[in-house]
């Protein structure tokens, strides 16, 4: 049995995608997740008894930021030119996208490599240490997954297996990105510009 | 008019062979389960399954009261019986309640409101085999934690896993990993499926099945669903801090480190509230489609019901920290989480006067799934009750952590969700297998079972007011408990006949129940207007409906409700 004859064709009866409202409600469970790691950042914000401290180590990563906000933005013109059907620059752009998000999850393994080792914080020296990579690491999860998804997407667009039919699961992966990308608004302000007053 | 037909009449199609009936292995059986991705197979593996751990986590049950019944018994050991109280809890909550009121979900939703399949058949299928793995890894942990030499072991920090209870230190071995790992695999088959539960009530209506016009039921189960997907989350989060605590020398609940123990009981409960409404809530669903079917008459005040369904999930997830009125909170935060427990009270009223008003003046049907319903109701009520004077926080200082709060949340969990599992398995077991449950052992059932009940838990109320605590593996002579503790334990070995029954009552109607027919009890929702059991697609033409009670529009040519709403 198709698909097809599942969905009721008739005009006057219309219901809302199963793409969208899966992936909305997919977007409402992964906050909730999301806010309790926050809360428990906000909590043992100042509680360390031993250091180092945030203010001490962290910087602001003003270029990882650009990068992963900027990529908001390339996905969705990508979007624009597949909707025209202009795939050369649906693919540049597209990989430029793929490029912005491998940057930031570059940047996220270099912190770490400098905090590690460095400075000498990890997951169990304090509890800064936990909130902090417990929150980054479940947001950089998050970026790698995203990853993956719009490689799967380029990877089926070169072996042309990409048809205009598909243009909503394209759309549902940029939700994803637009929500990992305003998870990272939060973290970025929590971790790198309050909690460093503390 | 009257040769209008409301919903068309041939979507039905004759019913397909019976699995056994033409000769088929026990392999193909096997296979035909392992593989299978229709909601009715998967509805009924989660309530078989639950039933199987329900029976396991009933067996502990059975051996804790026996353990209580002589003060200073020894016939279980303080570690095995910690042991037993946690298993029973934990498989009570996720291994019988989740996938029971999920397998209900899984087989009615796609019924009744009028489509083929649930809208992701393969998750739905993923759903089911990571809770019966997780159930699986739980009960492993029996032969796992310690290596088989050590067998025995099994987690023993309670259904909560308060910490530090679960740090490294007072836990050792892995047991509590595996009690993590198995509450994490559970919730994400959980979110899963409500997921699917979601996309399946809006993006696959039947054409005319407006919101306004699906069954209670299928209301209900959207509110649950978004119950889950709000409330599990923060379970995850729980279980992922502890493991990072347990693994890699975390410090979330360590106090030695600045961590925070109360932490846990806060983000635990965030959980663990909405979770006793996620539990309650299709027991009420299914109470809806029940009680209006056997009082012949509408559900009284349909909207009303459906708002006050919100408002109750709306209020469960500001109420948390009732549960830690001991803790010692500010006089602030006791009074706010008393006032918003006792203020859910208002629509969970408002639900009972509801039913009243279904069942008042309506022509009442008194079998077996209206006698379960209507034990249901007098039940729930005594739990609310003693709910609502646990939230008066002086009086739950005197007696948290006693045996008053062990009845309270059985009567709402046996004596609520329980008995309209029951009252529903009897409702709608004709439509699964075509043959009527037996009367007379569900007669025989529902007596043992809830005389039983009524003496196991009503005197658990006496002890807790006498000082018993709870979760002690004994106690001294001549505080007055024993008495109590002994109608306790003697109200269970009454249940357990009553269990046998129904178990006995299920196979013996598969093979020698009366033919049911499509539609024995003259209901009127979408599910009875197809085959019993129905065919693999529920539907041979998507039906059309113009009101809440298509089959009754059906039935009632010259008098459809369409005409009146
Ligand atoms: C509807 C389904 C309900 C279920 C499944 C349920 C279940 C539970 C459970 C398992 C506990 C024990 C917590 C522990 O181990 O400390 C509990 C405690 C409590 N319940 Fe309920 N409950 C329900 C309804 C209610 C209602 C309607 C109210 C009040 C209007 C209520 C008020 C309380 C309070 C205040 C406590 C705290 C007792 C204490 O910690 O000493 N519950 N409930
Ligand atoms: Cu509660």
């Amino acid at each position: 049995m198709s698909s097809a004859e599942l969905t009721n064709t008739d005009s006057d009866w219309k219901l809302p995608s199963q793409r969208k409202v899966g992936m909305i409600c997919l977007i409402i469970t992964e906050s909730a997740l999301f806010t309790i790691f926050v809360v428990a950042y906000v909590w043992y914000m100042g509680k360390s008894l031993n250091g180092p401290f945030p203010k001490e180590v962290l910087h602001v990563p003003w270029l990882a930021s650009i990068a992963l906000f900027g990529s908001s933005f390339t996905v969705t013109i990508a979007e624009k030119f597949l909707h025209k059907g202009n795939r050369a620059l649906f693919h540049v752009w597209w990989l430029l996208t793929i490029a912005l998000g491998a940057y930031f999850v570059y940047f996220t393994g270099a912190e770490w490599y400098h905090l590690i080792y460095k400075e000498n914080l990890t997951i169990s020296t304090n509890v800064f240490g936990s909130t902090f990579y417990a929150l980054v690491g479940l947001h950089a999860s998050h970026v790698i997954i995203g990853l993956i998804l719009l490689s799967i997407v380029v990877i089926s667009s070169f072996r042309g297996k990409l048809d205009p039919g598909h243009s909503e699961h394209v759309e549902m992966i940029a939700w994803y990105w637009h929500f990992v990308d305003a998870i990272w608004v939060v973290v970025l302000t929590l971790v790198y510009f309050i909690s460093v007053n503390y | 008019m009257a040769s209008e037909t409301i919903v068309d009449p041939d979507f039905k199609v004759p019913a397909p062979e019976r699995v056994g009936e033409e000769g088929k292995t026990w392999s193909h059986v096997i296979q035909n389960l392992v593989f299978t991705v229709d909601h009715k197979k998967l509805g009924l593996m989660y309530i078989g399954s639950g039933l199987l751990f329900f029976v396991v986590a009933g067996i502990m049950a059975t051996l804790i009261r026996v353990q209580l019944f002589f003060p200073r018994s020894t016939f279980l050991d303080p570690d095995v019986f910690n042991r037993f109280f946690t298993m029973h809890g934990t498989a009570m909550v996720f291994l019988v309640g989740m996938p029971m009121i999920f397998g209900f979900a899984n087989y009615l939703i796609p019924i009744m409101i009028g489509t083929r399949d649930m809208a992701y058949p393969r998750l739905n299928a993923f759903g089911f085999w990571v809770f019966f793995f997780s159930g699986l890894l739980l009960y492993f942990s029996y032969f796992g934690a310690p290596g088989l030499y050590n067998a025995g072991s099994a987690p023993d920090v309670g259904w909560f896993a308060y910490s530090p209870l679960t740090a490294k230190a007072f836990s050792r071995g892995h047991s509590t990993d595996y009690w993590t790992l198995s509450i994490l695999l559970g919730g994400i088959g959980s979110l899963a499926t409500s997921i699917n539960i979601l996309v399946t009530t809006f993006c696959l209506r039947c054409k005319g099945m407006t919101l306004g016009r699906m069954p209670l039921f299928v209301w209900l189960f959207v509110v649950v669903a978004f119950l889950v997907i709000i409330a599990l989350p923060p379970l995850s989060a729980c279980q992922i801090m502890l493991t990072l605590d347990r693994y890699l020398g975390a410090k979330f609940f360590d106090t030695q480190a600045g961590g925070d123990a109360v932490l846990w009981q806060h983000f635990f409960w965030i959980f663990g509230h909405p979770e006793v409404y996620i539990l309650i809530l299709p027991g009420f669903a299914i109470a809806n489609e029940i009680i209006p079917v056997f009082s012949r008459k509408p559900i009284f005040g349909y909207p009303i019901m459906v708002a006050a369904t919100v408002m109750i999930a709306f209020i469960s997830l500001g109420v948390w920290a009732h549960h830690m009125f001991t803790v010692g909170m500010t006089s602030l935060g006791n009074t706010f989480f008393a006032i918003s427990t006792m203020v859910i009270a208002v629509p969970t009223g408002i639900k009972i006067f509801n039913w009243l008003g279904t069942m008042w003046g309506g022509k009442l049907h008194f079998e077996l799934p209206m006698i379960f319903c209507l034990a249901f109701l007098f039940q729930f009520l005594i739990a609310g009750l003693t709910g609502v004077m646990l939230s008066v926080v002086p009086f739950d200082w005197q007696l948290s952590d006693s045996y008053f709060v062990v009845a309270h949340f059985h009567y709402v969990l046996i004596g609520a969700l329980l008995y309209t599992l029951f009252a529903g398995i009897y409702y709608w077991y004709p439509k699964a297998f075509g043959r009527m449950p037996n009367r007379k052992l569900g007669l025989w059932h529902f007596w043992l079972f809830t005389i039983g009940f009524h003496l196991t838990f009503f005197p658990q109320h006496i002890s807790g007011f006498l000082g018993m605590p709870r979760r002690i593996f004994t106690y001294e002579a001549g505080r007055g408990w024993e008495i109590w503790n002994q109608l306790s334990t003697i109200g269970v070995i009454i249940q357990i006949p009553g269990i046998l029954f129904f178990v006995f009552n299920l196979i013996y109607s598969y093979f020698k129940g009366e033919e049911a027919g499509d539609d024995p009890w003259d209901a009127w929702t979408l599910e009875w207007a197809t085959t019993s059991p129905p065919p693999e697609y529920n539907f041979e033409k998507t039906p059309e409906v113009r009101s809440r009670r298509p089959l009754w529009d059906l039935k009632h040519p010259d008098d459809p409700d369409w005409k009146f709403e």
